[in-house]
């Protein structure tokens, strides 16, 4: 697995860059992984990536975009204007968590 | 600290291609079957999540997904569909098309993918356009009123594909 260090933080990635460690992250990691793609992180953005961190704790997979509008009770139209074009993706990489799987 | 003063590369960062691609997916639904309504749905719902322009087109049978009174209760049947792997005598027995409708309803349930109407909610909300066909509704007597409210308008064939010049197209 590559290594990349990011605003002094050292985490092992996948081949396309998502963190493989749940336990390599922690809250200030995720701010420097939102900057890395051009977001900075509001409440509302917190909310969302809370929940895929807690979610996947539960779970052991991340949760689908349908999965944070159901489960995690934010609209799904909330979640494109947080993370514009591609939420499900972004909000996984912010969170320090493969890409969801799931289709729907 | 900025990158520049550490001795590592870039930092490796997932290519989310920001940058406007312009790509645009048209999809053509032209039945009213419960498992040949999920596919375009499924793929419509995929596309907006790549952050892809795309347009539904609700044409002949497939009318039926957006029809207020139909759009709740499409079926599925064995009659025709040898898919299904069972004698096609039993398909037309009372009672089997509303059987395979459960089991397949269920199957789709478990997997927390949406019955038709929260999942047309969804692609709407994900920035998805919504279509019908001018000539079905004609046939069918139907006005804008007896639609899914998401429906952006009902449209003749080439003003379809005139908004959807350039776009990657299905038909299903």
């Amino acid at each position: 697995m590559p290594v990349t260090t990011i605003d002094g933080h050292q985490i092992t990635v996948d081949t396309e860059g998502f963190m493989t460690d749940y336990a390599e992250w922690d809250e200030p990691l995720g701010a420097s992984l939102a900057a890395q793609i051009g977001i900075a992180l509001s409440d509302q953005h917190w909310e969302a990536i809370r929940f895929l961190r807690k979610d996947f704790a539960v779970k052991g997979e991340t949760p689908t975009l349908r999965r944070v509008s159901v489960v995690g009770a934010i609209p799904t139209k909330t979640l494109f204007q947080l993370f514009p074009q591609k939420p499900a993706k972004k909000m996984a990489y912010i969170a320090g968590l493969p890409k969801p799987h799931g289709c729907v | 600290m900025t990158t520049t003063t550490t001795p590592q590369a870039a930092p490796f960062v997932p290519s989310f291609d920001d940058v406007q691609t312009g790509r645009t997916l048209a999809i053509i639904c032209s039945k009213g079957t419960l498992d040949m309504a999920y596919p375009g749905l499924i793929l419509a719902n995929a596309a907006l999540g790549e952050g892809v322009e795309t347009h539904l087109f609700f044409t002949f049978w497939g009318l039926d997904m957006i029809n207020k009174k139909t759009m709740g209760d499409l079926q599925m049947t064995m009659l025709g569909n040898t898919a299904t792997h069972m004698p096609q005598g039993l398909g037309g027995l009372p009672g089997m098309t509303a059987m395979a409708t459960s089991r397949m309803k269920k199957s789709i349930a478990e997997l927390d993918v949406p019955e038709i109407p929260d999942f047309l909610e969804q692609i709407v909300a994900s920035g998805g356009h919504l279509w019908a066909c001018r000539m079905s509704a004609d046939m069918n007597h139907l006005t804008k009123d007896d639609l899914y409210d998401d429906v952006e308008a009902i449209i003749s064939a080439s003003d379809f594909i005139d908004k959807t010049e350039g776009a990657q197209l299905l038909f299903i």
